[in-house]
């Protein structure tokens, strides 16, 4: 089956678009988490739609799995390749192919980065407004497959919030415009329901985003709390003055310490937590925003308090925001990030829940938050060479997540389930609903070819997840339907 | 028994036994759509707020609550339904709201209803009880199926719950008001649209571009001074009168229809006047014109035109979907609805 598949793709595309040789299948084995690794049978690397339309169309005849990839910069796993499956790499889809500067939206490849649409707007000013940490490498395709979010959600929303249109590939490779120029199209939603549809339903081979005016000024306002309690409550009184922040962002103290270890931040390090919260839009909008935020921080008790005077101070405000992925990658041999959502109100029971967790599975955990939005993003630190520790780190981020869902939240906020939380799904939605998602997918795809076993666990799997967790009983819910 | 039980049972006895259902929740919107014979399924009677922390910026609320008391509740705590939904008379409730997708004046800046829905719980054709979404602002688990239900006219799920983000109400709202062709609005509008200004709301008719500002009081003072024009006395009467269809273009016997287009698509060449709305992105026409003729001007921009109200309303009132669309839009409805049973053909004929 392997040979004859790679002998159909060899025929039907140039040599250099389809990989089969182990070396050159190694660089594609694993996306951003790289603890799963798997090399497909074959990579290829379309340069034209038809070519897209030819793959597609040949894996649906032979019933051969395909698994699309943008950047591979995904951390749920959503672009680990399958073993008796195709890798669809869509890199060479990187051209921006217009911008409409009249109607405030581009039109671009699915394999473009998330900053170059920005950077192409900028002439105009304009710029997209998603922006997910790995946006200078992350393409815009996996964007939508994933429905990334970033910093600004809070104001500006998620990647579903933000686009206009996407063209698919069907697996019969049929292709098929969702969404339109206009704001709106008739008939369902299938814009909403492709994004975040991690590659299950079809392969975006052209997007069209949203552009925003760029900002006038954006400010940013740095305030020391001595507890992450405090730190939380100032971020719901913040939201309860009547200001919606473009970012809320929050660390606590261990995450300033490793943050400071890395680069000279000028974050107070015996803080409890910090805040960073970010105001942007008109000169005087902002003005009379930050008067308001600093009064609230201070009602709020804040320890100290700061406002960035100018572009470069507020560049380093974030400077320690930005660099505490790899200041933990400089702590630590290994990082896990985690990515439940919970209402904010839940804030400072869910993080005092996992500093208790932390210490039962003596793992240390640093939260460094969109707090705004709810969405936590614990880093677990842990050593991968230690035999056991990654099993006991992964055991640790599922309840983590089931402490999310039982204060009503969500497993995954930004990074998508793929193959990282296919379990947690089954605590987060019953037999119903999981079959309704399933019943979705073969409306879209009904050999199931596209990604399988990711985003949505069999109701087998869960049966096992959830026997399995009765026995250490701790199921969140009991009183619901399990199976 | 609860309401719940009691909607889950009828439909699930409606599906063993092949029986239309036609949902009702205030029939406020009624006269959108086609219309469906089937045996009426009221959701009226489940209403009521579930959950409402202001701070948390999120509302909800029972799919029969009347939209009117949503909004009074949130304005209460100084907050609004950003889509600035119409209500289209008294009796709109949220559910009805949320199942026709309907958005405001504001939505070109602040989003859609679509935007807004966070989650749902809902019952589908086979009378199955599912929650997609929730209460949190992101979430990436699962299909995004709550915002596919929105604006799906309850052809594929039987709306209870709705859990939508709010928004804080702008401390300061002004309109001003600049005569001009219609030509100069769309260029206007769209103009402004690309500057960082608060904008709101952007309406053209009877040569008068209204342009609406919200936000801090300083910050819209100054977006005046860069927009320009005559205030408006009565700003917050206008925009509703916008939104609810009763200003006086809305008062005609002709057909109408709504034509959502590109912000920025020229005057399109109808022998007829536009109300613009949306900076220019939802266009409304009262005209006996045959239908292919509005329908394809709207195409030809980029868009998609709705025989809204009047008008022969026995064939298809959205634009038809091309084939490929069509059929994967009936597959969609297959794995919620298999026996055909939910509202069929209110959406479109094959539905």
């Amino acid at each position: 089956m392997s040979d004859t598949i790679i002998a159909l793709l060899r025929a039907r595309l140039p040599e250099h678009c389809v990989l089969h040789q182990e070396e050159d299948l190694r660089p594609y084995e694993c996306d951003a988490l790289s603890a799963y690794r798997q090399l497909p049978l074959a990579v290829v690397i379309p340069e034209t739609l038809e070519q897209v339309r030819a793959i597609l169309a040949l894996c649906s005849e032979h019933r051969v799995p395909v698994v699309a990839r943008g950047a591979g910069t995904g951390l749920s796993g959503g672009a680990t390749p399958l073993g008796n499956g195709i890798l669809l790499s869509m890199a060479r889809f990187n051209r921006i192919l217009s911008i409409d500067t009249d109607n405030r939206s581009a039109r671009v490849q699915p394999g473009v980065t998330n900053l170059s649409i920005s950077t192409a707007a900028e002439p105009y000013g304009l710029y997209y407004a998603p922006d997910p940490s790995s946006q200078l490498a992350c393409s815009i395709g996996g964007n939508v497959a994933e429905n990334a979010g970033g910093v600004h959600c809070l104001k500006y929303g998620l990647t579903t919030h933000n686009i206009l249109a996407l063209e698919i590939i069907t697996i019969d490779g049929e292709r098929l415009d969702i969404g339109g120029a206009a704001l709106d199209s008739p008939g369902y939603d299938l814009l909403a329901l492709m994004t975040g549809s991690e590659g299950l339903l079809g392969v975006i081979t052209e997007v069209t985003v949203k552009l925003l005016p760029r900002p006038q000024t954006a400010q940013v306002v740095l305030a020391a709390f001595d507890s992450v309690e405090a730190a939380a409550a100032a971020v719901t009184a913040t939201i309860a003055s009547g200001i919606v922040p473009a970012g809320l962002e929050l660390l606590d103290n261990p995450a300033i310490r490793a943050v400071q270890r890395f680069i000279d931040t000028g974050y107070p390090v015996d803080a409890g937590a910090i805040l960073l919260c970010e105001l942007d839009g008109e000169q005087e909008d902002v003005a009379a925003q930050i008067e308001r935020v600093n009064q609230v921080f201070r009602d709020a008790g804040c320890s100290s308090l700061a406002v960035s005077r100018n572009e470069a101070e507020r560049q380093r405000f974030w400077a320690g925001r930005k660099a505490a992925f790899p200041a933990m990658g400089r702590l630590s041999p290994d990082y896990y990030c985690m990515d439940g959502t919970i209402p904010r109100k839940h804030l400072a029971e869910v993080l005092n829940g996992i500093g208790r967790l932390s210490q039962e599975y003596g793992l240390p955990i640093c939260n460094v938050f969109h707090a705004g939005d709810g969405n936590l993003h614990p880093l677990i630190l842990y050593d991968a060479n230690r035999p056991g520790e990654l099993e006991r780190t992964e055991e640790l981020g599922g309840r983590i997540l089931e402490l999310c869902v039982g204060v009503g939240g969500t497993i995954t906020g930004e990074h998508g389930v793929g193959m990282e939380k296919i379990n947690q799904m089954c605590v987060q939605f019953n037999t119903a609903e999981l079959q309704q998602f399933h019943a979705v997918k073969t409306a879209f795809d009904p050999h199931g070819l596209l990604n399988p076993g990711k985003a949505i666990p069999t109701l087998q799997r869960c049966a096992e997840f959830g026997a399995m967790h009765v026995h250490h009983g701790h199921l969140p819910h009991p009183e619901l339907e399990r199976f | 028994m609860s309401d719940t039980q009691t909607i889950r049972e009828q439909v699930s006895a409606a599906a063993a036994g092949h029986t239309a259902l036609a949902i009702e929740g205030g029939g406020s919107k009624r006269f959108l759509g086609r219309g469906v014979a089937g045996q009426p399924l009221p959701v009226g009677a489940h209403r009521g707020i579930i959950d409402y922390t202001p701070s948390e910026l999120v509302i909800s609320a029972r799919a029969g609550t009347p939209l009117a008391e949503l909004e009074a509740t949130l304005a209460a705590e100084g907050q609004m339904l950003a889509f600035e939904p119409p209500h289209f008379g008294a009796a709109a409730t949220l559910g009805g709201t949320i199942a026709c997708g309907l958005s405001g004046p504001r939505r070109p800046y602040a989003g859609a209803a679509r935007d807004f829905v966070l989650g749902v719980n809902c019952i589908n054709g086979q009378g199955d009880y599912l929650r997609f979404g929730g209460q949190v602002m992101k979430n990436v688990a699962g299909y995004d199926l709550s915002r596919t239900l929105t604006g799906s006219f309850g052809t594929l799920a039987v709306l209870l719950d709705v859990h939508l983000k709010v928004l804080p109400r702008p401390e300061r709202e002004i309109t001003l008001l600049q005569p001009c062709t219609v030509a100069e609005a769309i260029t206007r509008c769209n103009h402004w649209a690309g500057q960082p200004l608060p904008l709101s709301g952007a309406c053209h008719f009877d040569h008068q571009l209204l342009i609406r500002l919200s936000g801090t009081a300083r910050g819209v003072a100054a977006a005046a001074r860069t927009v320009g024009g005559e205030q408006l006395d009565d700003s917050t009467r206008f925009w509703h009168h916008l939104r609810e269809h009763r200003l006086p273009y809305f008062n005609t016997t002709l057909p109408l229809w709504r034509l959502s287009v590109p912000p920025a698509s020229a005057p399109l060449a109808l022998d007829a006047a536009c109300l613009l709305d949306w900076g220019g992105a939802q266009r409304w026409l009262a005209t006996d014109l045959p239908a292919d003729q509005v329908r394809n001007a709207a195409q030809t921009a980029g868009g998609h035109a709705t025989l809204w109200r009047g008008g022969d309303r026995s064939g298809e009132l959205f634009q038809p979907l091309p084939p490929a669309l069509l059929a994967l839009h009936r597959r969609l409805k297959q794995t919620f609805d298999p026996a055909g049973i939910l509202n069929p053909g209110r959406l479109y004929a094959a539905l």
